[in-house]
């Protein structure tokens, strides 16, 4: 393990929801809305709502696909809409472009669904991030093992999460740190797997701590 | 009517950690630290009953502990003017309204006499709801913040009354709402902010089995059965003959009792003939239980959630619906109908199950009972959607978010 010329500092993170104008009461509405509105509102609708709905471990991936399924109930596009792994994405666009064409090409396929009535509208809502850098920052692996059990799920999900599309790399701020300033570049790999999708925050933190351990033991 | 100074609660948020956990606790803290020793207002209309009441109770202790310096004033009004609001409350409802030119000077003067009364040189002001909605002539120039929180729902106002308001909305700097359904379409920006409890609060705090049974006891309730229950006023709108409707058809196929517990009808002319309605409908079945509770009864409402089996929330129409979060905090599995801001908090299949018939809500009564493993899980997963979501400290958090999100963009 080297030693780091550069700390790695935790930020704290909190979100406020702005509600927009965009509403869908039906599927058409919804394509409509996926190719119209904010890039905060696809990332409200995605990468927020993972850590919102972080405790599901089953089944929910994200507000687009649970509400073709609960409101519109159509299984088959509920699940192609949920198949998109945020974590592949570096940019919104990219995954509003394939949100839209997926939902795009439902329609077009089964157009006596696109004007069918929701049983409740979809209301496009966007996050406003608000950012506090933390007293707290690491030197070494230890310490960044402390400070990891005293951050917020909100904070692990800002760092591991959202990440990606601050750096536009395919991976987060703690493997970044492993690997550039530490050196540990499998432990970089294994943190960059943790599945966010079948784990919840606290399970994901729980691995990574696994994973350091081993290491620190090592 | 005079000044009243709230009685404010005072429960440090330490108490919350074993709850929340440390880290969001501190994180709170940290995110405050940058708030430190900033002035706040919180402006509303009451000191004492109500929702907006008991949240600011709870509010302006913990907002003290973060480190800033909030304050709560109280309008005063005479009976006129709370006559006038009350009006304007249910006419913003929907509710038909006869607008007099006189019941606009009345708002207009008591909110003046308050703009004159009240001291208004916080950097963070927030005017909750219609009644003191005019006090935004108090910013005689653009400095501090001014936020106005509505908590009704603004879905479907009365066209008058809306256009009264409206220029008064339009002055602030930005306007929050309980659901993007209840909100309007503003030149100002609008958040969410959802309601809350309080996991503290006499209604939610844990209980010990042996209260919990006392009361169910004190009822007649058999603890040994299944209970579905839905706490609410009897009020058409909760749709308790549908409870009892969805009832009776779920015990032609299994055995249960039927829990319908709401506040007093006593000063409430339709509550009565409602509750009548619902006990013609209940046709003396000893298994269905009408329990007409007085205002101070919230351990006894905390210990029938908590003995439950099940809670139904049947409403046909519904604002947020804060009976359904207690029910999930206490991780019962609900079953309840998709309106207002129940889809929030019930994501169906996952934190409960939505309906939206009296079959639907039968069918999904019958399932969970026959599937105890799948009602504890969406119990859980209900609890914690609760817990990241609706509680007094997300509330906090919320608000310094928000200004926070003011001071960076000034």
């Amino acid at each position: 393990m080297k030693k780091p010329e550069h700390p790695f500092r935790f930020v704290t993170v909190s979100y406020i929801t702005r509600i927009g104008n965009q509403v869908a009461t039906n599927l058409g509405e919804l394509r409509d809305g996926l190719e119209m509105c904010s890039d905060a509102s696809i990332f409200y609708h995605t990468f927020q709502s993972l850590s919102r709905y972080h405790f599901l471990t089953e089944g929910f991936s994200n507000e687009f696909a649970q509400w073709v399924l609960a409101a519109l109930n159509s299984p088959m596009l509920a699940e192609q809409l949920a198949a998109p792994d945020i974590r592949a994405y570096l940019t919104l666009s990219d995954l509003r472009t394939d949100l839209l064409s997926i939902t795009d090409q439902y329609c077009r396929s089964h157009p006596e669904e696109t004007g069918r009535l929701a049983f409740e509208p979809f209301y496009f809502l966007e996050s406003i991030e608000v950012t506090t850098p933390h007293t707290w920052e690491a030197w070494t692996l230890e310490e960044f093992r402390h400070w990891l059990e005293h951050i917020s799920n909100e904070s692990f999900h800002y760092h591991f999460l959202v990440s990606r599309l601050r750096s536009g790399l395919r991976t987060n701020d703690f493997s970044l740190w492993f690997e550039n300033e530490l050196g540990l570049k499998s432990l970089a790999q294994l943190t960059n797997r943790i599945d966010v999708y079948t784990n919840t925050l606290e399970g994901a933190r729980a691995i990574l701590n696994t994973f350091i351990d081993r290491e620190l033991a090592a | 009517m005079t000044l009243t100074k709230p009685d404010t609660h005072v429960i440090s948020l330490d108490a919350y950690v074993p709850l929340l956990g440390a880290p969001e606790i501190d994180e709170l803290r940290v995110l405050a630290a940058q708030l430190s020793g900033r002035t706040v207002q919180m402006v509303n209309s009451t000191a004492m009953g109500g929702g907006v009441a008991e949240i600011l109770n709870r509010l302006i202790p913990l907002m003290q502990e973060l480190g800033l310096r909030p304050r709560w004033d109280v309008i005063t009004g005479g009976e006129d003017f709370f006559e006038v609001t009350k009006a304007f409350h249910n006419a913003l409802h929907g509710g038909p309204y006869q607008a007099r030119k006189e019941n606009f000077e009345v708002f207009l003067a008591t909110n003046e006499m308050n703009r004159q009364r009240l001291q208004f040189d916080c950097e963070f002001t927030v005017i909750h709801d219609p009644q003191p909605l005019a006090l935004i002539e108090a910013r005689t120039r653009q400095e501090g913040h001014w936020l106005w929180r509505c908590h009704i729902d603004l879905s479907k106002p009365n066209a008058e009354v809306w256009g009264f308001l409206r220029p008064f909305v339009y002055r602030y700097d930005g306007a929050l709402f309980s659901s993007p359904e209840f909100a309007r379409q503003l030149p100002i920006p609008q958040y969410l902010s959802y309601p809350c409890i309080d996991p503290l609060s006499e209604k939610n705090v844990d209980l010990d089995p042996a209260v919990i049974q006392e009361v169910v006891e004190r009822f007649g309730i058999d603890p040994s059965r299944p209970i579905i229950t839905q706490i609410s006023r009897f009020d058409r709108l909760k749709d308790p003959i549908g409870v009892v409707r969805a009832y009776k058809i779920v015990r032609r196929y299994m055995d249960c009792q039927l829990v319908l517990a709401g506040g007093s009808a006593d000063d409430d002319p339709e509550g009565e003939i409602v509750l009548e309605e619902v006990r013609r409908e209940a046709k003396e079945d000893p298994d269905i239980h009408l329990l007409n509770l007085p205002p101070w009864s919230a351990t006894e409402i905390n210990a029938l959630q908590r003995a439950s089996t099940i809670i139904v929330q049947k409403s046909l129409r519904e604002g947020f619906g804060l009976t359904v979060t207690e029910a999930l905090w206490k991780k019962k599995p609900v079953v309840a109908s998709s309106v207002g801001g129940i889809p929030a908090q019930v994501i169906h299949k996952h934190t409960g199950l939505l309906v939206h018939s009296v079959e639907g809500a039968a069918y999904q009564i019958r399932y969970l009972l026959s599937n105890p493993a799948l009602a504890q899980k969406l119990g859980e997963q209900g609890h914690d959607h609760v817990r990241e979501n609706f509680l007094i400290t997300t509330n906090v958090k919320r608000y310094i978010t928000i200004f926070l999100h003011s001071m960076q963009h000034s």
